[in-house]
Formats: structure tokens, C-alpha cells, sequence
């Protein structure tokens, strides 16, 4: 009751953008039960028109568009969270490290992060999987390498604001362990601009899986992934069918409501985001 | 003077020496590539000595830093060494491609800079108004929007539909300028969309951020039209950020045309990647992805340079 109150309390820009996500998550957990096909069956002919049974036809291989739609957003939404999850985990501790330690290991750090931001990423990516080839772990270990540079620099730079304060200072001097003063005196303070941060990092990470998996380089057929099912449709376009803009639609509307939400969070937190 | 002549000096240095780590990065990750994917890259009935002999031809069978100073010669002579998918030249494959990118990121530039500045100084002067609301939605939006929806938009608004330009863009050097103009306008109308949304917010914020001051409060005091205030009083003042965003933009413009070029088979630089990188051609996705990298630092340079030129508090740090 309390949390619908609150939720009441919000914006309209950030509701309509966390309803959207909710809805999002919604049909990428329960994608199996919602679909009303199989992702990667062949049912029909390739690009059928819309029809009762196939609600929004079928692709360039006769699958379902609206099965194929449905589970898109488990993989690609699925991919992207990994991806930002492990450049968090990565960026977050190596920033707090830093900011913690200072000295030889702040600078080190900062100049290998200096050099990979030097690097346009696409680029780096595209190089990385021509090597190594395409596959789910490399794509998300490479785009979590490149993104958790940018999460190094502001945890870093938040965390640095927090450690000279008095109260942690007075935390370390009655004697508690490290992570007890990290995880109880830094961590709640610099959960603000984290928090829109992750969002922000999400949307970066959402477009730029789209890209590489529109360039074909990305999610592998035949899993459903939208930024492919794009591409393989494209044709359509030029006959005047607007299905295969669905899928991009679908991920541009996603990243709308968190862009959304992250203004109204920036907003509320405004002050402490200003640093990096 | 001297003092700003040895900041930039620095940062030059800086320059350099990121752009000699990037190449040993991209000059190493030939080594990853493990004995199996030459195996793929050659195709299953390669024999061992095939296998061998490419190696060879990569050069991996001598040592490393031999073979990265010679790859470094090369690039910098402008000999990038020959394709593995059809022996050619890579810098016959380059050369035309590369003018054909910067001509677009060219082109978009010219529409995408001016128009971001007035939209920006319009929305600083009309802050908190509809017009300011409408254009904050708008970007917001633009921002979010993956590059290849916008192209297929308007491919499907502005090509198919109303039939007024091409769909594809297919230049060759025989075309005379206005017709090349005009088969590139919707890839450098996409490229304008995805940067413009940028730009304009941070002139739109450079230029609010001066509107707190006080010689600003004292020229609105004497009387001086809002809109002599924003363009004698605060805009040289914010010229530095603005300039150094744009500069950023620029930067992303080079990079980002990879997936426009896609979408409108535009024959650029972006294209010719994307295509080695799925051939596997790997000297020729060395090749692109240092030039690539060698544009993107340079632009990044001159952004730093501006903001020191122009801020001259960053000379005295600390």
C-alpha cells in the first residue's frame, strides 16, 4: 500500500516509464506462457501478412513475427542486464578500490581506463568478435569491458566525495573492517547517482546490442533477438510494411521509459550527479 | 602564452600516446586468434600445411614485435598490406571508401552543427516554455532511438512512401556534387537526428548555466533585450563547451555512420568493416579499425585543446 502511494506520488513521465518497463519485464519472464508459438518453428511461408493466426505474420524463415517479438525481449532485455550487471560489478569495485586506496593503484587504473574510453567501442567490439567470434559470453564480456570504464570513472568519483567525510573516518578509526565501512558508510551514499547511472549504462548497452545484432554480429540465430529480426526483415520496408520496424519500436520504446525514469531519478538525487 | 603552448604540447603528447597503445592493442589481437579459427577462417578441409601457410601469410609464425613494428610502417606509409578474402590492396580498398565516410559525416555535420546551435540558444531563450517542452521531449526521445529505426523510418516516410529520394545510397566518383548531395540526404538526415539531440541540450545547458551569473543579472538589470543578453553577453562565454561537445559529436559521427552505411549501403569505410569483419578478412579489419580509432582520437584531441584554449582556468590546475 505504502509503495502504490508513492508511486502515485511520482511524475507522469517516470510512471508511464516504469509502467512500460514493468510491462517489459512482464513479457520477457513469462515469454513461454504469453507467445503463442515457438521462437524458432517454422509455421507457414515466409513474410505472410497479418492473419488471425499469425497476428503479425511471419519472417523471412516463416516463423512467427509476434513469437519471435515476445521472446526478442527475453534475450535482447536478458543480454543487456547481464552486460550492465558485470560492468558494475567490474566498475564498481575496481572505482571503489580506488577511491579507497588512492596512490598507485588509483592512477594505474585511471590511465587503463583513460586508453580503453580512447577507443570508439563500436570499432572494439567489431575487432574483439571478428577474433574471438560471436557467441552470448564473449558479447557480454566485451560490451561489460567497455562499459565498465565509464562506471570506474563515477564510482570513483562519487565514492572520493564520500571517503574524506568525517563519519568515515570516525568508521575506520573505532575500528571497523573494510567492508563493513564500504558496504555501510559508502555504498548507501553513493547509491543515487549509481542508480542513474545503471539505467543510463542500460540504454547504452540496449542500443549498442541492437546495433551489433543488427550488424549481424550480435545474438546468433536462430534465438529471437530484435535487433536481427530487423535486419533479416528489412525488405519489407521497401514495400510499404511496417512490421519489421516493430522490433525496433519495441527497443526504442523501452529505452524512452528508462530514459524516463533516469531524468526523474537524476532530478531528485540533482547535485550529487554533477561530478563525473 | 607559454604556458598554453605547453598544455597542448602535453596533451598532443597524451594523444600520441594513446593512439600508439590503441594500435598495439589492435596490432594484438591477431594473437588471440587461436589455432581453430584459422581452421574456420580457412574452412574445414584446410590440411595443416595450409593452415601453416596462412599463418605465414599473417605472419604470426615470426615474432610479435617484429611483425608490429613492420604493421606500423606499414600504416603509416600507407602499404596496409593486402586482403585475405581477394588479395587486393587494402589501401586501394580504403582510399575511396574513406573519402566517401567523411564526406557523409561531412555533410551531416554541416546540417547537423548549425542547427543544434539555434535550437539550443532558442531553447535557453524560451526556457521553461511549450516550445522548450517540446524540444526537451523531442531529443529525449531522439536520444533513445536505435540509428537504424530512424534510418528505416524515414526509408519508409521519405523513399517509400512519398517516393522523394532513393532508398539506397549508391555514390560512385562520377556523380557531380549536387547529385551526390542529394542520394546521401537521408543518411546525413538520420546522422543529423541522432546527434543533433545531444548537441542542443548541452548548448541549451552551457548557456543556462551563464544565466545564473551576476553580470548576467546585471545586463537584464540596464534593460538589455533577452535575446542581446544570450547572444553578446553569455554565448562567448560558453563557446568552450559547446565546442568541445560538438567536437565529441563529430568524433561519434565518424564512428556511428558504420551502421547508417548499413542500413542505406552507403560505400563507405563502415561498410567495408562490417563486411571483413564477417569474412573474417582480419588485416583489412585492422586496417579500418585504426583509422577508425586514429579519426576518433584525433577529434577527441582537438575537443580537449578547445576546452583548455578557451577555459583558461584549466591551465592553472589545482
Amino acid at each position: 500500500m505504502n509503495l502504490f502511494k508513492s508511486f502515485l506520488l511520482i511524475p507522469f513521465s517516470a510512471k508511464a516509464g516504469l509502467s512500460v518497463i514493468m510491462i517489459y519485464l512482464f513479457v520477457a519472464i513469462f515469454a513461454p506462457v504469453i507467445a503463442p508459438y515457438s521462437e524458432t518453428e517454422v509455421l507457414g511461408a515466409a513474410y505472410e501478412m497479418w492473419s488471425d493466426k499469425h497476428l503479425l505474420g511471419t519472417d523471412s524463415l516463416g516463423r512467427d513475427m509476434l513469437s519471435r517479438l515476445i521472446f526478442g525481449a527475453r534475450n535482447t532485455v536478458g543480454i543487456a542486464l547481464a552486460a550492465v550487471g558485470l560492468a558494475f560489478i567490474i566498475g564498481g569495485s575496481t572505482g571503489m578500490l580506488a577511491a579507497i586506496l588512492g596512490g598507485w593503484y588509483d592512477i594505474i587504473i585511471s590511465r587503463v581506463v583513460d586508453v580503453v574510453m580512447a577507443i570508439p567501442s563500436l570499432v572494439f567490439a567489431l575487432l574483439i568478435l571478428t577474433v574471438l567470434g560471436t557467441s552470448i559470453p564473449v558479447l557480454i564480456l566485451v560490451i561489460a569491458v567497455l562499459d565498465c570504464t565509464r562506471v570506474y570513472r563515477i564510482t570513483r568519483a562519487a565514492a572520493m566525495n564520500i571517503v574524506v567525510l568525517e563519519y568515515v573516518e570516525a568508521a575506520r578509526l573505532r575500528g571497523e573492517g573494510f567492508w563493513w565501512v564500504i558496504r555501510k558508510e559508502i555504498l548507501p551514499n553513493i547509491m543515487a547517482p549509481l542508480l542513474a547511472e545503471f539505467g543510463l549504462r542500460f540504454c547504452f548497452v540496449f542500443l549498442f546490442i541492437a546495433a551489433l545484432s543488427f550488424l549481424g554480429l550480435g545474438i546468433q540465430p536462430p534465438t529471437a533477438d530484435w535487433g536481427s529480426m530487423v535486419k533479416d526483415n528489412a525488405t519489407l520496408i521497401n514495400y510499404g510494411d511496417i512490421t519489421p520496424l516493430l522490433p525496433a519500436a519495441a527497443i526504442a520504446i523501452l529505452t524512452v521509459a528508462v530514459n524516463f525514469v533516469v531524468d526523474w531519478l537524476l532530478h531528485r538525487s540533482s547535485g550529487l550527479v554533477d561530478i563525473a | 602564452m607559454l604556458n598554453l603552448l605547453k598544455v597542448i604540447g602535453q596533451r598532443i603528447a597524451l594523444g600520441l600516446m594513446t593512439l600508439f597503445v590503441v594500435s598495439l592493442i589492435i596490432a594484438s589481437i591477431v594473437e588471440l586468434l587461436p589455432g581453430d579459427i584459422t581452421q574456420a577462417i580457412l574452412g574445414q578441409s584446410a590440411t595443416p600445411e595450409t593452415v601453416a601457410a596462412f599463418r605465414a601469410e599473417l605472419g604470426i609464425d615470426r615474432p610479435a614485435h617484429i611483425r608490429y613494428l613492420e604493421w606500423l610502417k606499414g600504416m603509416a606509409t600507407g602499404d596496409m598490406g593486402k586482403s585475405l578474402a581477394n588479395k587486393r590492396e587494402i589501401s586501394d580498398l580504403v582510399g575511396a571508401r574513406l573519402s566517401n565516410t567523411l564526406f557523409l559525416g561531412g555533410f551531416a555535420a554541416a546540417i547537423a552543427v548549425p542547427l543544434s546551435l539555434i535550437l539550443g540558444l532558442l531553447a535557453a531563450l524560451y526556457r521553461n516554455t511549450i516550445f522548450d517542452r517540446g524540444v526537451n521531449l523531442f531529443t529525449l526521445t531522439s536520444i533513445s532511438f536505435p540509428e537504424f529505426f530512424v534510418a528505416y523510418i524515414l526509408i519508409l516516410l521519405l523513399a517509400v512512401k512519398a517516393g522523394w529520394f532513393p532508398g539506397i545510397s549508391n555514390v560512385s566518383t562520377d556523380l557531380n556534387l549536387s547529385e551526390k548531395l542529394f542520394r546521401t540526404l537521408l543518411p546525413a538526415m538520420t546522422l543529423t537526428l541522432v546527434v543533433v539531440a545531444h548537441m542542443m541540450r548541452m548548448t541549451r545547458a552551457a548557456i543556462i548555466n551563464l544565466l545564473a551569473s551576476d553580470y548576467i543579472e546585471m545586463a537584464r538589470l540596464k534593460g538589455v533585450r533577452p535575446i542581446r543578453v544570450i547572444l553578446y553577453h553569455a554565448l562567448p562565454n560558453a563557446w568552450g563547451p559547446i565546442v568541445n561537445v560538438i567536437a565529441l559529436n563529430l568524433a561519434y559521427l565518424v564512428v556511428g555512420v558504420v551502421i547508417v552505411e548499413v542500413v542505406f549501403v552507403y560505400p563507405g569505410l563502415g561498410q567495408l568493416l562490417v563486411d571483413s569483419v564477417s569474412k573474417r578478412d582480419v588485416p583489412v579489419v585492422q586496417a579500418c579499425s585504426m583509422i577508425f580509432a586514429g579519426v576518433y582520437i584525433l577529434l577527441n584531441l582537438v575537443a580537449d585543446i578547445v576546452s583548455v584554449v578557451t577555459n583558461p582556468r584549466l591551465l592553472h590546475p589545482r
